[in-house]
This record gives structure tokens, C-alpha cells and sequence, in this order.
């Protein structure tokens, strides 16, 4: 019996999948990943596939590694998928090509993803599908959770048949993401749909020594053409095999698919064309239309390749006098998109051999690029475009037109009436806004899974996220009803609006969505009799334009009560079912006590009764307020940005920041992917509820406070104390404590409304009370009663002259302080381990840096839309950001380095050729000047500056040519930065080849030891005994030791370091990398949330990682061979505590001995010896003398 | 030389236990103390708030980081096999039952008597044959009186033992009013040995950071003294069995607490020290000077200087304390 559940298309897809193969090899990628972490746990769990055996999977070390593995276990006979999206498909398209040429069977599951252009989106279109559609993969597209389920099974039954391989895709995140409620194949279901012969015959096709024979010669003119056509008889047969394949399956599981679908009028005069998702949406829109009598169809593609012209014709009624073919990719230059293009051949083909009486208007268009939502509303408008005008063949559709989207600058899009709708009352729908830690997610996780599994409901749940690492809002879309919910776009209307958190009113529009009579519950700390006067202004007209009933529930204060701390899901979870009234009430809430039993069961009795009185608190404490009759609020929603921010930031990034990113015009988005600099400084994101304070009277002003800080919003000047002059009240300063600065005082100023409350400062102080216990010179308190004045003195402190590079010693922590970041406010974590160092690189070398980024956690807070916190300084000058791939970030970063030398050789030439006329001395000086220290850089920068100036008064081609290149004059820092999944695994090859390369590129390895961007999955640097994702049962290699790898070279300079535990000689490891004329490679130890630590201690964490003897401190110095020396250099001392101590305050490896005690105990002794060998490795190294090591032969490390 | 004893029930080979320790998490070390001759083994406890604080711990780290970002809705593996509260501690004590012959004692520590008395039924069903309730309960709140704070300790005692089908042993410290009375009370609440006695862990201040310190002092023979003055108090006059604890460095302080009383004496102090094949010196030394002075058994010994047994009760008593003054005085001039 097939079962009812609720999965998201990923889960729902990888049940089939894995139940039908024996391998899969797979690596990491949005929005897939899930699929391939389902197999790894189900393997940890012993799920069998269908015939009863265990399947493997191989993480590798990118896509095109695991096509190869994939390839290589097909070759071998084995049943081998993989899942993939975006950029991954496309470092498999090679194997693709060889896997097809070689007819092999297998299914390749991609959850649809736009591929990296302009920018890099991790959301659902079709461009990598399409880019791959030439390899001789057969496509099969799917359009929700349920089809993607059964389609997953088709594709496996029917490629077994065809020996053409699949390629079975689904829209990211629209079906890979959404949970949705569908009947479940049982393994009797899926074992009846794969024939075993087929199966014995790929077996039998296999390499084997026993039979041999060889595959994948390389061919001449004379038949490699012919081999191509050879395969045309298994094209043919694909249709109609997937058609069989479809059938039977229809016969087992009682659910009919077919090639192409049509729905709609049999008379219909107009039709869309599509796939994925948008196609469920079309065909409901069909449905609704179709019903009021409006001639209009639908046909949804599903065997998009081989595309069976036939089979389509079959499909579109003879009456459609005009079709619009969607598309949800853009092929830029091209005559149509690609299904355009197929569907106008196929219907030109059958008119013109007489089949048809006559050519439809067909036009092209988009929509739903990178997830861009497509609703009934533009499936509508594209059909109200299709309709003839007065009475002739026109229509007012052009071809090549977009729908959802203002395209103001080509007139490409459509109007869409934006309140048409096509959802039936029947249908209960709710949209909740929430914190990305707040549990909002998962109690509507939670409530989707009690209302399809316990109260026998369809439920769907679609949940948004911002790109923010911290703070990041969720908004959850959830729809409840009698029948199968298909719907896949947002809710434009909601009876139920929940804001979970206050601060969101004031931010943003939250009640758009709230439909008129519909429900608004609050959670704050006001109750019902005062939370009125704390609305904003346009909220309070809101809700008494749309009548809307208001609930408010204190859910915090609720938890705290019952002992539940900050977790407050149970209880807006039990205020949902409550209020909403998509359950009577009291059997709502013996489902929720039903689920709390289920949920917390195994954590104990006395878990379930705090939440079991959580659930009942909740309904003592929720109270619908009383709506007066009129606005009483004086106060409106501040601005999003302040009024003197630039154009663009008013134009494009503050809709972004208030959630109306959708409305921006096209004519204002940047045509190739080129966004100012410092735009995250606009956005004031409060996130905190404790921030550091500073107590001027004990401080010893070290730095240490702000070179630990991962957000940049602890900033540090020195100034005459005259500058205090018209200073706020609660303006906080202090003598300058150094020598020779008499009149000088110091502020520390603390940006609270950036803060991420991390607390990472107040760790890091080492200064103490003398006499009050506890405190010391940086403490948190709440932030509420700062913010007025905090903004006034960060406004203050900002008029203060900004301290000297030139005159600042930053060879010391302390002096770093006053160095201003050029890396600020980003959204990574509250307390992320990564972003000090990339503070730190902003502040010693910023100026003058190129930064090529790896595509990982450092490219998404670093370059992650709305707002970017690459910033510039005082003089307009900054670091150059650039993000290109995941796997080839060295040598785009090389590629920097190619060009700044080229042009820096290209300057000196034309300087030599104009030095007679720009003068001999200055030219000269230009030329030899050294540009180690920053008054050397400073007076170069002036002898650039005076150049300038009288190359612009010279009217020669030279002095033109010279003016374009001579900023490269100025020794340019070029940084190739990235995580541990790019340098060890990915981008590997390529980090290997640029070290070799003796060029002058410093390379930072931004080192988690775990994927962190894509959830924590293993990667070469995790390590011995930690469980990460695709090591789930502790990983048992050792972790790559990358720096003794690069130490082999000779002429690379290698520092590992860990600011935590000693910054000075992170410090120094940076500057002297920097320094360093040849390649330098800096491996960075990044505490982070992966790990599973509380983070506000993660420095001491580091600290304990070396301490450990884990993490040695060491730097290789090519330049200390050159005179003798011995380069190695071991930076810190013996281990001075056990690897235990490191390694069991992380929940990575603590939750090995939690599960699996005797194996962990064994890992850890391992590990540990590990550790203890490796100590002793480096100690031998750092005692030998200069001539044990390589000499560097390049010249790079002369001094 | 027999060295048999019945402690709460249980006939053990000899007086010697190993106490509740971190060792006792170790199989390893299990088979090892077994080996040198433990009679028994108390397992480290079970916190009636590690169980809370564990989940708590774990939530704090993955599901407060969970969902939300829509790279990764998760940063760890699921945790299929992860199982909370006393799961972990169930397994110890079938793998510790499974591995000796001799009797494993699990040891629940907790204030109140809610939810974990549950965990006592469990316990016996996993292989414990017997039970050590350590109370530790340091009744901060001033408004609390003697007689409240008694009255838990009765509550939960009762609780557990209606709880539990094995034998319940209560560790409890020595600061009641009335320590005698207080044995009788839990004895009466169906305590089957008493354990003398917990020791709180007191803090120490950090005098550079201002800070209170919570470190761990492993415990000294000159500690042994209080337990031996109750331990000779009580002797003979109950029927649950007494245990000594604390202090128990060499086999002179196992004759001491014999002699005084004790049924059985523990060591954890010492075998943290110097491992578990220490307890072979303590049995060797118990047995030794039983040789030596011509005892046939260790109940021939035991309670030899009891209040009840010996010459001069008053040994034990306030006279006692003006004599030891006086003497120290005498010795001091």
C-alpha cells in the first residue's frame, strides 16, 4: 500500500533513487546537496535498495570528479547515479558526452539552477539543464514533489531500456525545497517498475578481464561521424520507451504521465508551452480559466530530450491559433530559447509536410529566472497576450517577451493584474515571518507534517530565506487543505500573517500578504493593552484597512516561564493552530501534543512536559487586541536608508533591503554585474540583543578587542583632544596610555546596530576590574537603551580624523586597531571564525588589494546581494572584489597577478620613454622605489599622483597609454581567498599549479575544515575522528597537511596560524606573506558554527587548538633560505593539553562519543597520535639548519 | 581469610568498591579494577540536569543554527543513533554487567524526585544490581529550614526505592542536625546501605580575575575523619549496610573504616591517582594486616572500635573534643 507522507522534492526524489542503485558518487552543491546527504544517512542507517544490499556513496572532489567516478562504476556494470545542479552539471558535461556516447544507462538527478553569469545565483531555473542538453542525455522534467517522486523511477526503469542515459531534472528549491503532501511508492512498487534483465544485460556490457574488449578509442576522420549517427536507433526508441515506461507505471501506481500533457479547452484557441514547476502553475491557471469558458490549454513538457515532435503535435489541439512558449532560461543572441526553438520546428516540420493545417503564431518568452516566482496571475497575462485584437491574426504579444518582471529597459515584460487568483477557498493559507535561529522554520516544518500525517490534510510549506548568515529572515509560506495542494508559487494573499519577531515592522511592509479579514498575530513584549501604541503608523492603517483580527503572545517571556529558555517554536507554533482555525481547536492541540511526544519522547519525560506546558501557557497568554477604530501612531517606518545615501542605493538597494527587490526596473540593475563598494554600512540590521560596552576607565587599549572582531564594528582612533569639541554627552574617551602622546586621547567605539552580539570582544579583553568581580573593559549589556545615543557618537566619532597609515605602527596588534577595515558589516555569523582575517587582510593591505574569492561562505558574505561590505577608505581607494568559481579561484587570482605584471612592465616602459619628459629624477625614483613599508607605499602613491598630473599635461598617445597602467606603479596585493573546500578539494589542482607558479600571489585559506557554505559536509582538511556530512561515522583519514605540501616547493611562503591563540603571529605571517615577492600561502584555522561550538568562545577554541598541539603555529620563510637560515620556523610550543580537551568541546567530535563511544574512544587515540607525530615532524623541521631544505631557485625570496 | 560481605543484599567477594569515578566509563579500566580485586563497582552518576543541559546543549548547537540559510538547513550529519539522557548510561551499565562478574552499581544524582526516578526502574532492567542515589543538594535558599530539607531527602528516597526493584544505597552528606536520626529517617524510607559521606565540592575564588572557582580537589586521608566518627556512631545500630567513602589512599584507611564500622569502603580518590590496579593494594593490604593480627575474617573485624563495641564511648563524643583540646594544647606548650 502506498502511503501518504510529506517530503520535500529532494527527500521525495532521492527514495527512488536510492532504492534503485548501487553507487553514487556525488559532491556538494545548492540546492542538491540534500539529495546526496539523504543516501549518506540512509547508508549510516542500513536502508537497503531493492535488492536488499547497501548502496555506497563516494564524496568527491568536485562535479567533474564525480562524473568521473560515476562513469568509471557505470563502465564497471554497476547501477550509478549522482546528483547535481548549476555549475556541478557543468563540470560534468565532458563525462556527460563520454556516458552517452557510450549508451550507458544511469539517471542523473538535478535539482535546476541558474548557472553563474553576471552573478552567482543558487536558485531554480533551467540554464544548466539547457547547456547540458547537447551531451545525448534524455531530459525528463518534473513539476512537483509527487512527480518528481514518480519521474525519478521512469527515468531509471526507462533508461535501462533505452541504454540512453537521463537526466532527470526539477526545479531548484521551487520542488527540491517545498514540502508537499503525496503518495508515497512502496519498495514493491519501485522493484515492479525495474526489470532485472535489463539490469544483468548493463552488467553484462561491463569492463571485465574475463571478456575483455575496449572502450573509448579515439577515431579518425574516417569514422568518428559515423559512430555519431550509429546511435540515432536508440534515440528513436527513447520516446516510445519512456511512453511504455510511463504506462506501466500508471498501471502499478495508478498515476498517468505522459511525454507531453495537455490540459485545457479541446478547443483551445490558445496555449502555453513548458516545463518544471511553471507548467503545474500554467495548468491550474488552465483549469480556472477553462472552467469561465476561456479557450486556452496548457502543454507540459516532460521528455524534453529526445523531443518527440510527434508526440507534442498529438498533444496541441488543432484549433490553437497561437502558442506561447515559455522559457526559464535566457540564451542570450539566440533567435528564441531553446523550447521555443523546438516547439517552432516541430509545428514549421509538420505544417510544411502537410500534417497541420496551418502555422500558430508562436512567440517565445521568460520567466522564473533564478526562482523568480511564476504565478497565475502571469500564466494569465501571457495568455490575455496570446488573444487575437480585433478580430485579426495579431496578437499583443512579441516574441522574446518576459513575465514578472519590470523590463523598463528593452519593453520585453508584461502587465500582470496582480489580483487575480486562482485559490480556492477551500484552502487554508498562512505566511510567518521569522529568524533564521528562532525555530520558525521547523515548527512550520513541524505543523505541515501534524496536519498531512496526523490530521489527514494536504499541507505544502515553502520556506524563503535571506542571503544573510546571521540574523537572516525567513518567511514561511504554508498552505493546508482537502485536496492536493499545487501551487507552486508564493502566497500572494494570507488569512493568516504571524511576525514572529517585532523589529520586522519596522522594517518592511509585513502585512502586503495579510488578505482583508484575515488574522495578524504579534509576538513582542507588549501586551494587549499597550501593543497598539508600539505599531508603526502605516501598521495600525493596515490592519484597520483590512480589518484585520489582531492576536498578540509574548512567546519569549512564555518559554522563559516554562524553563524552555529562547526556544520558542512550540509556542507560536500552538498560537498558529489556536487562532488560525485550520483545526478545532482542542484536537489542533492534541495533535501538537501528539507531535511534542513523538519529537521529544526520546529526549526524556520532563522535556515533553516543559513543552506540554509551553503549549498550555500559550493559550493562557495569547490575547486578541482590540482594534481601535483609528490610527493613533504618530510615528511611520523610519527610512530604509538615510536620506544622504548615494542614488543607487536609494534606487536599488534599499527595495532589496525592504523585501520589494521584485520591483526594481530592469534600466537600474547593473548590466554586467559591477555594484559600488561599502553598501553594507547602509544597512543597519539590529540584530543584537546584548552588545559590548565599553568601560573607557579600565581599558589598556591592546586591540585585541577589534582585531578578534568578525564584524568590523569595533573601530579604534587616536586624536588631539581638542577634537572632542562638540562631542555627544555619552561621548567616550580616554588618555592615549602610550608615551609621548600627551595631549592625545583614544576612543574605542562600538557600532551597536551592526553588532551581531557575538560577544567574541568581551572574550578577548584581558583587562579586568580590580574591584568589581566579572568585569572588565568591554562588557555586554542590553542594547535597547544605547541605540539613540550609540548612533550619535558613532556619528561623532566618524567626523574624528582618520589616523595616519603611514604613521601607525600596525607591525604590532595593538597598532592594527587603528587601521581602518575595508571589510565591514558583513552577514556571516555572529561570531565567525573567517571574517577577522579577512578584516585583518582589508586593514594591513586593503588599499591596494585584488581580491579573487572562491566561491564558499566568503563569497557569499562578501558579495552576497542586498548590500556588500567591501569598502573603501577615506580616499576612495579599496579592495577590488572578484568572484568567478568555486573550483578555479587560484587561477583567477593568478590571472590578476598576469595582468598587474604585464601592465606594471608595460608602465615602467613608457615611464623610461617619458622620463625626459615627465623628469629624469622623478621617473627614476618611480622606478627603483622600494614598496615594502607603508611610508615607502605613501610616497610612491605621491610620485603616482605627481606623474599624473603631468602626464595629463602631455598630449602624446605614450603619456595616454601610461596614465591607463600607471596605478600598477603601486605595488598591487593580489589575494586569492577561499575556504578549505576550494584549496583542498576543488580547486586544488589549481591552487597547486599557482603555488608552482613562483608568481607573486598570496593565496588565504579560509580554513573550517568542512564545507561550511552548503552545511557542513567533509572536506580534506576535516579532520581524523570529526563527523561532518559524508562523515557521518567520524572521518578516518588524516586531514591534508596542505602547508607541508607547499613547504616542498622551496619558494612558496607558508604560515599556518590561529589568531585566537596568538594574533601577533598572524600578524606577522601576514605581512611577511605579503611581503613576500613570490607565491605565499596562508592556512587560516576559522572556528565555526560547523564545528559545534558555543562561538562566543571561539578564539579560545583556537587557542586550544594549538594548545592541543592540533594546529601548530609555524611559518615557512623562502626568504630565511636565501641567507642561510633555516625557513621553518615552529611559532608555537609543545602541546601543553591533550587533543580531548581541543576536540570534545566541539560537538563534531563529541557527538561521535555520544553515539559511538568505543569507536570514537579509537578515533581520538588515533587522532591524537596523529597530532603528536605531527608535532614532532615540524619540531625535527623548525631544528634542522637552512641547508636540509630546498633551495628556492626562482629569486623570489632574495633579500 | 574470608573477605565476603553483604553490602545492602548483595554478597560481595570482599569490603572493597570501587567508587562512582570517570574511570568507571571505561570497560576497560571496569575489567581492570575487577582484576585487582574490586568486590563492586559504582558507576559514575547520571545528573538529573546533564540530561536537560545535554539536549539543551545539543539544540543550542545544531537546531538554533538549523534552517536558516538555504544553503544549509543543517551543519551535521543526522544524528540517527543520537540518543539523549540516560540512553548512554543504560548501555554503560549493560556493557559494564555484561563484561564482570561482579555486581554493577549504578549511581543516579539529582535534588528532586520528577521525572528520573523513571530512570531507576530502567537501570535494573539494564544489569545494575544495585543503586547509589548521591543527594547532593546544597540548600541555598535561606528560607529553607532543617526539617524541609530532611523531609526531601525522605521524599526522594522514598521515591527511588518505590521505584526500583534492586537495592538502593543513598550517599548523603553530613551536615544535619541530627546525623543519627537522619540515617534512621532514610533507612525507614527503604535506603539498604548508607554511603558516608558526599563530598561537596566547595569553592575557591580566583584572585586576579574576581572570579569563584569550581575546580576538583581529589580527597586526602586526613579527611577520613568524619566519616570514621559516624561510621562508629551508627555501626550496629541499623540494618542498612554502611559504606565509607573518602579519603581511602592505602589499606590503612580501608582497616580504619572497618574497624570503625563500614561494610564496604570505596576508593576513588587514590585509584584516579594511581589507577585501577591500586585496588589490588588495598585488597592485599586489607587482607595482610587481617593475617597479621590473626583475624579469620573482615566481620571479625568490623565494628571492632564501633561506639557501640568499644570501651570508652565517649571517644566519639563531646568529651572527646575537650580531651583532644586539652592534648593539643599540652602539646602545643
Amino acid at each position: 500500500m502506498e502511503s501518504v507522507t510529506t517530503m520535500d522534492g529532494n527527500t521525495a526524489v532521492a527514495h527512488v533513487a536510492y532504492r534503485v542503485n548501487e553507487v553514487c558518487a556525488i559532491y556538494p552543491i545548492t540546492p542538491s546537496s540534500t539529495m546526496a546527504e539523504l543516501a549518506d544517512q540512509w547508508i549510516a542507517e542500513g536502508v537497503q535498495n531493492i535488492w536488499g544490499n547497501v548502496p555506497v556513496v563516494q564524496e568527491m572532489q568536485s562535479e567533474g570528479g564525480a562524473a568521473g567516478a560515476v562513469h568509471g562504476s557505470l563502465q564497471s556494470g554497476a547501477l550509478t547515479t549522482t546528483f547535481t545542479a548549476s555549475q556541478g552539471l557543468m563540470l560534468m558535461l565532458p563525462n556527460m558526452f563520454k556516458i552517452a556516447g557510450e549508451l550507458t544507462p544511469t539517471a542523473f538527478h538535478v535539482a535546476a539552477r541558474s548557472v553563474a553569469t553576471s552573478a552567482l545565483s543558487i536558485f531554480g531555473e533551467h540554464s544548466d539543464v539547457m547547456a547540458a542538453r547537447q551531451t545525448g542525455f534524455a531530459m525528463l522534467a518534473s513539476g512537483g514533489v509527487q512527480e518528481a517522486h514518480d519521474l525519478a523511477l521512469v527515468a531509471q526503469a526507462a533508461t535501462l531500456k533505452a541504454r540512453v542515459p537521463f537526466a532527470h531534472f526539477f526545479d531548484g528549491f521551487r520542488t527540491s525545497h517545498e514540502l508537499n503532501t503525496f503518495s508515497l511508492l512502496t519498495d514493491d512498487q519501485i522493484r515492479a517498475m525495474i526489470d532485472d534483465d535489463l539490469v544483468r544485460e548493463h552488467r553484462a556490457r561491463a569492463l571485465s578481464p574475463e571478456h575483455p574488449f575496449v572502450r573509448g578509442t579515439a577515431h579518425n576522420p574516417d569514422t568518428f561521424f559515423q559512430t555519431r549517427e550509429a546511435v540515432n536507433p536508440y534515440y528513436a526508441a527513447t520516446p516510445g520507451i519512456v511512453l511504455e515506461a510511463m504506462e506501466r507505471f500508471a498501471s502499478i501506481a495508478g498515476r498517468h504521465y505522459r511525454l507531453f500533457e495537455y490540459e485545457g479547452a479541446p478547443d483551445a484557441e490558445r496555449v502555453l508551452v513548458l516545463m518544471g514547476s511553471g507548467a503545474e502553475t500554467a495548468r491550474e491557471t488552465v483549469k480556472a480559466l477553462a472552467a469561465k469558458g476561456e479557450k486556452v490549454g496548457a502543454v507540459q513538457v516532460r521528455l524534453y530530450r529526445p523531443f518527440s515532435a510527434e508526440h507534442l503535435l498529438a498533444e496541441l489541439p488543432e484549433s490553437v491559433v497561437s502558442i506561447a512558449v515559455l522559457d526559464r532560461t535566457k540564451e542570450p543572441g539566440a533567435p528564441g530559447e531553446p523550447l521555443y526553438l523546438d516547439v517552432v520546428a516541430a509545428l514549421a516540420d509538420a505544417v510544411a509536410r502537410g500534417e497541420r493545417p496551418f502555422m500558430p503564431r508562436v512567440v517565445g518568452g521568460r520567466y522564473g529566472l533564478s526562482s523568480k516566482d511564476f504565478t497565475p496571475a502571469m500564466a494569465k497575462a501571457v495568455f490575455d497576450g496570446l488573444k487575437r485584437q480585433d478580430g485579426g491574426n495579431a496578437i499583443a504579444l512579441r516574441h522574446s517577451f518576459t513575465v514578472g518582471i519590470d523590463d523598463d529597459l528593452s519593453g520585453t515584460s508584461l502587465d500582470i493584474d496582480e489580483a487575480f487568483s486562482i485559490e480556492p477557498d477551500s484552502v487554508t493559507r498562512a505566511v510567518f515571518y521569522g529568524l533564521g535561529a528562532d525555530g520558525t522554520v521547523g515548527a512550520n516544518k513541524n505543523s505541515v507534517k501534524i496536519l498531512a500525517e496526523d490530521a489527514g490534510r494536504f499541507a505544502q510549506g515553502y520556506f524563503v530565506y535571506d542571503s544573510h548568515k546571521s540574523g537572516a529572515q525567513t518567511v514561511s509560506h504554508l498552505r493546508f487543505g482537502p485536496d492536493p495542494i499545487k501551487a507552486p508559487y508564493l502566497i500572494g494573499q494570507s488569512g493568516f500573517v504571524a511576525c514572529h519577531q517585532f523589529t520586522f515592522l519596522e522594517r518592511q511592509d509585513v502585512l502586503r500578504l495579510a488578505a482583508p479579514g484575515g488574522v495578524f498575530l504579534l509576538n513582542c513584549p507588549h501586551g494587549p493593552d499597550d501593543v497598539w501604541d508600539h505599531l508603526p503608523r502605516s501598521v495600525q492603517q493596515t490592519i484597520i484597512d483590512k480589518k484585520l483580527r489582531f492576536y498578540v503572545i509574548d512567546a519569549s517571556s512564555v518559554a522563559r516561564g516554562v524553563g524552555l529558555g529562547s526556544r520558542t517554536n512550540t509556542i507560536l507554533q500552538t498560537c498558529f493552530f489556536a487562532i488560525s482555525g485550520v483545526l478545532p481547536r482542542e484536537a489542533a492541540i492534541e495533535h501538537i501534543k501528539q507531535s511534542i511526544r513523538k519529537t521529544y519522547g526520546s529526549k526524556g519525560e520532563a522535556v515533553v512536559k516543559k513543552n506540554f506546558a509551553a503549549v498550555d501557557g500559550t493559550l493562557e497568554r495569547l490575547f486578541e487586541v482590540t482594534v481601535p477604530d483609528t490610527v493613533t501612531a504618530t510615528e511611520d517606518l523610519p527610512p530604509v536608508v538615510p536620506d544622504d545615501a548615494p542614488d543607487f542605493v536609494k534606487q536599488v538597494t534599499a527595495p532589496m533591503l525592504a523585501g520589494r527587490g521584485d520591483e526594481i526596473p530592469v534600466s537600474l540593475v547593473p548590466a554586467d554585474g559591477t555594484f559600488p563598494s561599502g553598501t553594507a554600512a547602509y544597512e543597519k540590521r539590529n540584530i543584537a540583543d546584548e552588545v559590548p560596552v565599553w568601560r573607557e576607565d579600565l581599558c589598556i587599549q591592546c586591540g585585541q578587542c577589534s582585531f578578534v572582531c568578525p564584524h568590523s564594528v569595533i573601530r579604534s582612533r587616536y586624536y588631539h583632544e581638542d577634537a572632542l569639541d562638540g562631542a555627544p554627552e555619552t561621548f567616550k574617551s580616554a588618555p592615549v596610555n602610550a608615551r609621548g602622546y600627551p595631549e592625545a586621547r583614544f576612543s574605542l567605539q562600538f557600532y551597536v546596530e551592526d553588532c551581531t552580539g557575538c560577544a567574541l570582544c568581551v572574550e578577548a579583553c584581558p583587562a579586568f576590574s580590580p574591584r568589581e568581580p566579572g568585569i572588565k573593559a568591554i562588557n555586554m549589556a542590553d542594547k535597547a537603551p544605547l541605540v539613540a545615543d550609540e548612533q550619535a557618537n558613532v556619528a561623532f566619532f566618524e567626523t574624528l580624523p582618520v589616523n595616519d597609515r603611514a604613521r601607525v605602527d600596525f607591525a604590532n596588534v595593538r597598532g592594527v586597531q587603528f587601521l581602518e577595515p575595508l571589510f565591514e558589516f558583513s552577514g556571516a555569523c555572529a561570531g565567525c571564525g573567517e571574517t577577522p582575517y579577512v578584516k585583518l587582510l582589508s586593514q594591513l593591505f586593503g588599499d591596494r588589494a585584488q581580491i579573487a574569492n572562491a566561491t564558499g561562505c566568503s563569497s557569499i558574505y562578501g558579495g552576497n546581494l542586498p548590500v556588500t561590505p567591501w569598502t573603501k577608505d577615506g580616499e576612495g581607494r579599496g579592495p577590488a572584489w572578484s568572484n568567478s568559481l568555486f573550483e578555479d579561484n587560484a587561477e583567477f587570482g593568478l590571472g590578476f597577478r598576469l595582468a598587474a605584471d604585464k601592465h606594471l612592465e608595460l608602465a615602467r616602459e613608457l615611464l623610461i620613454r617619458l622620463a625626459p619628459e615627465v623628469g629624469e629624477d622623478l621617473a627614476r625614483e618611480a622606478l627603483d622605489a622600494p614598496q615594502i613599508h607603508e611610508s615607502e607605499i605613501r610616497a610612491q602613491r605621491i610620485r603616482v599622483a605627481e606623474l599624473k598630473t603631468k602626464l595629463l599635461a602631455l598630449d602624446n598617445e605614450d603619456a595616454r597609454h601610461l596614465l591607463s597602467v600607471i596605478d600598477h606603479l603601486v605595488r598591487r596585493s593580489v589575494w586569492i581567498v577561499g575556504g578549505d573546500g576550494w584549496a583542498y578539494d576543488i580547486g586544488y589542482g589549481g591552487l597547486d599549479h599557482v603555488l608552482a607558479s613562483g608568481r607573486d600571489v598570496n593565496i588565504l585559506v579560509l580554513d573550517t575544515e568542512v564545507y561550511s557554505n552548503t552545511g557542513g559536509q567533509s572536506s580534506k582538511a576535516t579532520p581524523l575522528g570529526a563527523v561532518a556530512k559524508f562523515a557521518a561515522s567520524g572521518k578516518r583519514v588524516q586531514r591534508k597537511d596542505l602547508a607541508l605540501q607547499a613547504i616542498a616547493y622551496g619558494n612558496v611562503y607558508v604560515a599556518q596560524v590561529a589568531m585566537g591563540a596568538n594574533p601577533q603571529q598572524t600578524l606577522d605571517a601576514f605581512r611577511e606573506a605579503e611581503a613576500y615577492a613570490g607565491p605565499s600561502l596562508i592556512l587560516a584555522y576559522s572556528h565555526c558554527i560547523a564545528h559545534g561550538i558555543n562561538m562566543r568562545f571561539g578564539m579560545k577554541q583556537q587557542d586550544l587548538a594549538v594548545a592541543s598541539g592540533y594546529w601548530p603555529l609555524m611559518r615557512y620563510n623562502p626568504a630565511m633560505r636565501a641567507i642561510g637560515e633555516n625557513p621553518f620556523r615552529l611559532d608555537s610550543p609543545r602541546p601543553t593539553a591533550s587533543l580531548k580537551d581541543y576536540a570534545y568541546n566541539e560537538l563534531r567530535y563529541a557527538s561521535l562519543a555520544a553515539t559511538r563511544p568505543e569507536e570514537a574512544a579509537e578515533l581520538l587515540a588515533a587522532a591524537q597520535k596523529s597530532v603528536s607525530d605531527k608535532y614532532l615532524q615540524y619540531e625535527d623541521l623548525a631544528a634542522l639548519d637552512g641547508s636540509h631544505f630546498r633551495q628556492d631557485a626562482t629569486g623570489a625570496g632574495k633579500v | 581469610m574470608d573477605l565476603t560481605t553483604d553490602y545492602m543484599g548483595l554478597s560481595l567477594k570482599n569490603p572493597l568498591v570501587a567508587s562512582a569515578s570517570p574511570l568507571n566509563t571505561d570497560i576497560g579500566n571496569i575489567r581492570r579494577l575487577e582484576d585487582a580485586g574490586a568486590a563492586a563497582i559504582v558507576l559514575p552518576s547520571l545528573f538529573e540536569e546533564q540530561i536537560e543541559a545535554e539536549i539543551a546543549h545539543h539544540e543550542r548547537l545544531t537546531a538554533f543554527v538549523a534552517e536558516s540559510s538555504p544553503e544549509a538547513l543543517s551543519y551535521f550529519p543526522e544524528p540517527a543513533a543520537y540518543q539523549f539522557g540516560p540512553h548512554q548510561y543504560l548501555d554503560l551499565i549493560r556493557r559494564a554487567s555484561e563484561a564482570v562478574d561482579i555486581p554493577i552499581i549504578a549511581s543516579l544524582n539529582g535534588t528532586t524526585n520528577q521525572g528520573w526516578v523513571s530512570y531507576a526502574g530502567e537501570m535494573a532492567e539494564a544489569g545494575a544490581r544495585g543503586l547509589e542515589l548521591n543527594i547532593y543538594f546544597i540548600p541555598a535558599d535561606i528560607a529553607l529550614s532543617g526539617r524541609d530539607v530532611e523531609a526531601r531527602y525522605v521524599d526522594i528516597v522514598q521515591a527511588v526505592c518505590a521505584a526500583s526493584s534492586i537495592p538502593v544505597a543513598v550517599k548523603l552528606s553530613p551536615y544535619f542536625s541530627s546525623m543519627g536520626h537522619m540515617a534512621q529517617a532514610l533507612e525507614e524510607a527503604g535506603a539498604g546501605a548508607l554511603v558516608l559521606f558526599n563530598r561537596f565540592y566547595q569553592p575557591d575564588v580566583d584572585l586576579t580575575e574576581l572570579k569563584v572557582l569550581t575546580d576538583l580537589k581529589l580527597s586526602t586521608p586526613d579527611e577520613i575523619r568524619l566519616p570514621l566518627l559516624w561510621l562508629a556512631i551508627l555501626s550496629g545500630r541499623l540494618k542498612a549496610s554502611l559504606a565509607a567513602t573518602t579519603g581511602v589512599a592505602s589499606a590503612d584507611e580501608v582497616v580504619k573504616y572497618i574497624l570503625a564500622g563500614a561494610d564496604v569502603v570505596m576508593s576513588t580518590s587514590a585509584l584516579l591517582k594511581r589507577g585501577a590496579g591500586h585496588m589490588a593494594t588495598l585488597t592485599e593490604g586489607l587482607e595482610d594486616w587481617l593475617l597479621a593480627r590473626g583475624f579469620p575474617s573482615v566481620d571479625d573485624a568490623r565494628g571492632l572500635l564501633s561506639q557501640r563495641r568499644i570501651d570508652n564511648p565517649e571517644a566519639f563524643e563531646r568529651a572527646n573534643y575537650i580531651k583532644i583540646l586539652q592534648g593539643y594544647e599540652a602539646a602545643a606548650s
